[in-house]
C-alpha cells in the first residue's frame, strides 16, 4: 500500500513536515515495492484558501491509503476521511522512523482534527 | 443620485456623516447601511424595521445518483469550496464565492445549487426616510455577497446615501461601485491622512467623483488640508471637534438633531452634493 | 510562542495606537500589522524595510479584445457583474472586465466560445519585513480594491512566527483588522489571546459584542479595553458589564487624550510621549501581561 509522509525534504532520511495542507512535499512510500517519489506541494503554499483540501484530493489521485503527519486540520480531516485514506498525526523526527514505526503498528490513527481550521 | 460616505481610515466619522446628512436633507432619502459587518447606522436612525429577508449564497449540492465522479467540478473550482474524489464530490461551503462553475461544468447535471444563508437584509423607515441594512452572520467570512444584496435595494426613485465599510478592498469596492459620487470623511492626523491617499486612490481608479470631508478638523495637523490642496480636491466640509457631538454619538443621538447649529451643516452638504449632478 | 491579537470590531477605537505603545514596552516582541488593507503602525514604529515580497493571490480574468466577438456569454455567466460592454477600436461591441468587480473564478475563461480572456495570477500587493526600535515588524500594503481574502493577513502571520522561532521571541503582537470578516478570522486563528479595543458608545458596544462572538466561537480568551473612557464614563461602566457577560476580561481602560494625536504628528507612540494616556496604557499592558499569562 501507498503511505505519505508529509515532509520537509526528499530522502527518506528527511524530517517530518508538521504541517499537512502548506507541507512543503509529500515523501509517498510504497510499501509492497519500497520505493518511494516525492510529491511537491508546492501550488498549496501559494493557495488562498483549502490548501488542506487540495492536498487531501492529490494523495486521493495518487491512490495513497494512509498518511502521516503532525497536524491535520478540519477540512483536510474532512476530505481525506470521505477519501478512505488513514489519517496518523503527531508525527516527529524524520520519515523514515514514522515509516518503521506505522510498519511496527505503533502509530495511532486520529479520531479527529487536531488543529483549528486556518481560514485561509 | 447614489452618494457614498466612505473613508480608508475607520472611526472618522462615515456613520456620522451618513445618518446626520440622511436626516437633514429638505426631501425624503434612502439611507442604507452597507458596513454589513459592522452595521451602526440603525443606532442613530432607530428605523422601525418593516421586513427581514434572508440572504444567501448558492453553494454546490451533488447528487450522488447522477455524479460520476469525473472531476471536472474540482476542476473549475478556484477556491477548494468543491473537491471531486474517486467517489463523490465533496463540498465545503464556507470556501465557496457562488459562481456557479461547478454545476456549469458538470457533464450529468449532478450539481444544483442551494442557498446558503450568509446574514440578512433589513428594510425599514424612519418617518418619510427609507432605511436599509445587511448584517452579517457573525463567523462568515465574506461580506460583498451581502453586501451586492443590500444594494440593489438602492433601486428607488429617491436619493440614496451610503455608509459604506472603512477601508479600501473588496467590500468598499462592492459598496461604492456604481455610485455616482463619494464622500470621504477623514480626520487631519498621520493615520487619517495615510489611509485617505489610499482612499483617493481607490475612487480615482474607479473614475468615481468625490470630495472630502474633514472630521475633527482641529485636533491634528494641516497635512491633509494640503495634501487636499495639492491634489485639487474638494474640501466639502470641515467640522471642528465638538464634546457635544462626540457625547451625543456615544449616546446614539443624531448631532443634527441634538445641536441645532448642526442641522444647516448637514442640510447644506446634502444641497451642494446634489446640485453636482448632472 | 504566544500569539496576542488587538481587534475592535468597530473601525477607529485606537487598536494601532495601544498596540504601538505595547510594542515599545514589550522590547521582546516581534510585531505583525495585519491591517493589510489600511495599514498605519509604520507611522509610529518608522520600520527600516530589509526584506520586500510581492504577494500573489488568485487570478483575474482579462479579455483579449481582439479576439472577442462580443457575445455576452461572460457577461450572461459572470455572478459579480464584473463584465461590461464597450466599443472596440474598430467599432464593434466587445466585452471587457472590470478588474475591481471580478473575483477571479474562472467561470468566463471556461465558457467563452473564442477562449479570448486570460487568466494570469493577480499580484496584488507587497509585504515586507523590518527592523524597527520595538523590534522586528512584518507588513504588508494590499492592493488597491483588492481582495482582501485574509491570506496576506495569514502570510504576515506567518512570517512573524517564523522570525519568533528563529529569534526565540517568545510573543507576537498582532494588529488586527477592523470588522469581522475574512481577514478578521485569519487574524485570530490559532491566537493564543486577544484584546478588544473599544469606545464608550453605543456603536463601540454593538460592534465589540460581534467581535468577542467571534472570538469565542473560536475558543480564544478575550480581554476589553475602554479606550477614550471619559468621553461616557456610564457608558465605559455598562460596556465592561456586557464584557464580562460574554467572558471577556476587563483589562482595563485608557482616557481621551489629545496628546495621542500630538505623539502620532511627531511619530511618536504614546509611551514616549509624557501623558495620561500613555500611563493608562502603560497599566493596561502590565494587566494584559498578567492575565495573558495566566490563561491557559
Amino acid at each position: 500500500m501507498k503511505v505519505a509522509v508529509t515532509s520537509k525534504g526528499v530522502t527518506l532520511d528527511a524530517e517530518v513536515d508538521l504541517r499537512f495542507g502548506r507541507a512543503e512535499q509529500f515523501i509517498v512510500f510504497d510499501t509492497e515495492t519500497e520505493k518511494y517519489q516525492v510529491v511537491s506541494n508546492s501550488q498549496n503554499l501559494n493557495a488562498a484558501k483549502g490548501a488542506g483540501i487540495q492536498a487531501a484530493e492529490t494523495l486521493s489521485r495518487l491512490d495513497v491509503e494512509c498518511l502521516i503527519s503532525g497536524h491535520c486540520g478540519p477540512n483536510a480531516y474532512r476530505t481525506l476521511n470521505a477519501a478512505g485514506i488513514r489519517i496518523y498525526t503527531g508525527a516527529s523526527g524524520k520519515v523514515s522512523d514514522m515509516l518503521k514505526a506505522l510498519e511496527a503498528g505503533d502509530l495511532q490513527p486520529a479520531g479527529a482534527a487536531d488543529k483549528a481550521g486556518h481560514w485561509v | 443620485m447614489t452618494i457614498a460616505v466612505a473613508s480608508g481610515k475607520g472611526g472618522t466619522g462615515k456613520t456620522t456623516i451618513a445618518a446626520n446628512m440622511a436626516v437633514s436633507s429638505p426631501e425624503p432619502v434612502k439611507l442604507i447601511d452597507c458596513d454589513v459587518e459592522e452595521p451602526n447606522c440603525h443606532i442613530f436612525i432607530n428605523p422601525l424595521i418593516e421586513s427581514r429577508k434572508n440572504v444567501g449564497i448558492p453553494v454546490p449540492h451533488a447528487d450522488p445518483e447522477k455524479c460520476n465522479a469525473c472531476g471536472e467540478c474540482g476542476r473549475i473550482c478556484q477556491y477548494n469550496a468543491i473537491v471531486a474524489l474517486k467517489t463523490q464530490p465533496l463540498v465545503f461551503p464556507e470556501l465557496c464565492h457562488g459562481c456557479g462553475g461547478c454545476a456549469l461544468v458538470c457533464p450529468t447535471g449532478a450539481i444544483t445549487e442551494v442557498d446558503r444563508d450568509i446574514g440578512v437584509v433589513e428594510e425599514g423607515t424612519r418617518g418619510d426616510l427609507l432605511f436599509s441594512q445587511g448584517i452579517l452572520n457573525v463567523g462568515e467570512a465574506m461580506a460583498p455577497p451581502l453586501i451586492r444584496a443590500v444594494r440593489r435595494n438602492g433601486q428607488v426613485k429617491s436619493n440614496v446615501i451610503i455608509d459604506a465599510p472603512p477601508g479600501t478592498s473588496c467590500p468598499v469596492v462592492t459598496t461604492i461601485s456604481g455610485c455616482d459620487y463619494v464622500v470621504l470623511v477623514t480626520e487631519p492626523t498621520p493615520f487619517g491622512l495615510n489611509d485617505l491617499v489610499l482612499a483617493v486612490e481607490m475612487v480615482r481608479t474607479m473614475k468615481i467623483p468625490f470630495g472630502v470631508v474633514i472630521n475633527r478638523s482641529d485636533i491634528g495637523d494641516d497635512a491633509v488640508k494640503k495634501y487636499c490642496r495639492d491634489q485639487d480636491i474638494e474640501i466639502l466640509l470641515e467640522l471642528p471637534h465638538d464634546r457635544r457631538v462626540a457625547e451625543a454619538y456615544s449616546k446614539g443621538e443624531l448631532a443634527s438633531e441634538s445641536i441645532d447649529e448642526l442641522k444647516p451643516l448637514f442640510e447644506d452638504l446634502y444641497v451642494r452634493i446634489t446640485a453636482k449632478k448632472n | 510562542m504566544r500569539e496576542i491579537v488587538v481587534i475592535s470590531g468597530k473601525g477607529g477605537t485606537g487598536k494601532t495606537s495601544i498596540l504601538a505603545s505595547f510594542s515599545v514596552l514589550a522590547r521582546e516582541a516581534v510585531i505583525a500589522d495585519c491591517d493589510v488593507d489600511a495599514a498605519d503602525m509604520h507611522l509610529l514604529l518608522a520600520p527600516a524595510i530589509q526584506r520586500r515580497e510581492t504577494f500573489t493571490s488568485g487570478h483575474e480574468a482579462i479579455i483579449q479584445t481582439d479576439k472577442c466577438t462580443g457575445c455576452g456569454k461572460c457577461m450572461e455567466l459572470c455572478r459579480f457583474n464584473a463584465v461590461q460592454e464597450a466599443a472596440s477600436q474598430n467599432g464593434h461591441k466587445v466585452c471587457t472586465i472590470d478588474l475591481f468587480s471580478c473575483e477571479g473564478c474562472g467561470v468566463c475563461v471556461e465558457f467563452c466560445p473564442e477562449k479570448a480572456i486570460d487568466f494570469p495570477d493577480s499580484e496584488c500587493g507587497e509585504w515586507y519585513v523590518s527592523e524597527t526600535r520595538a523590534g522586528p515588524m512584518v507588513h504588508a500594503r494590499l492592493g488597491i480594491a483588492s481582495e482582501n481574502s485574509g491570506k496576506l493577513v495569514t502570510t504576515v502571520r506567518k512570517e512573524a512566527q517564523k522570525i519568533a522561532a528563529e529569534t526565540g521571541k517568545e510573543v507576537i503582537l498582532v494588529d488586527g483588522p477592523p470588522g469581522i470578516g475574512c481577514p478578521v478570522i485569519a487574524s485570530l486563528t490559532g491566537a493564543t489571546f486577544v484584546l478588544v479595543v473599544t469606545e464608550p458608545t453605543l456603536s463601540g458596544e454593538h460592534d465589540l459584542q460581534r467581535v468577542l462572538t467571534l472570538s469565542r466561537k473560536f475558543g480564544i480568551q478575550s480581554a476589553v479595553c475602554i479606550n477614550k473612557w471619559d468621553l461616557n464614563p456610564g457608558m465605559a461602566d455598562h460596556i465592561e458589564e456586557v464584557a464580562a457577560s460574554l467572558d471577556a476580561l476587563v483589562a482595563g481602560r485608557v482616557c481621551y487624550d489629545q496628546n495621542i494625536t500630538k505623539a502620532q504628528i511627531e511619530g511618536k507612540t504614546a509611551i514616549e510621549y509624557a501623558c495620561e494616556a500613555g500611563n493608562d496604557i502603560k497599566n493596561l499592558w502590565k494587566n494584559l501581561e498578567e492575565m495573558e499569562r495566566s490563561t491557559k
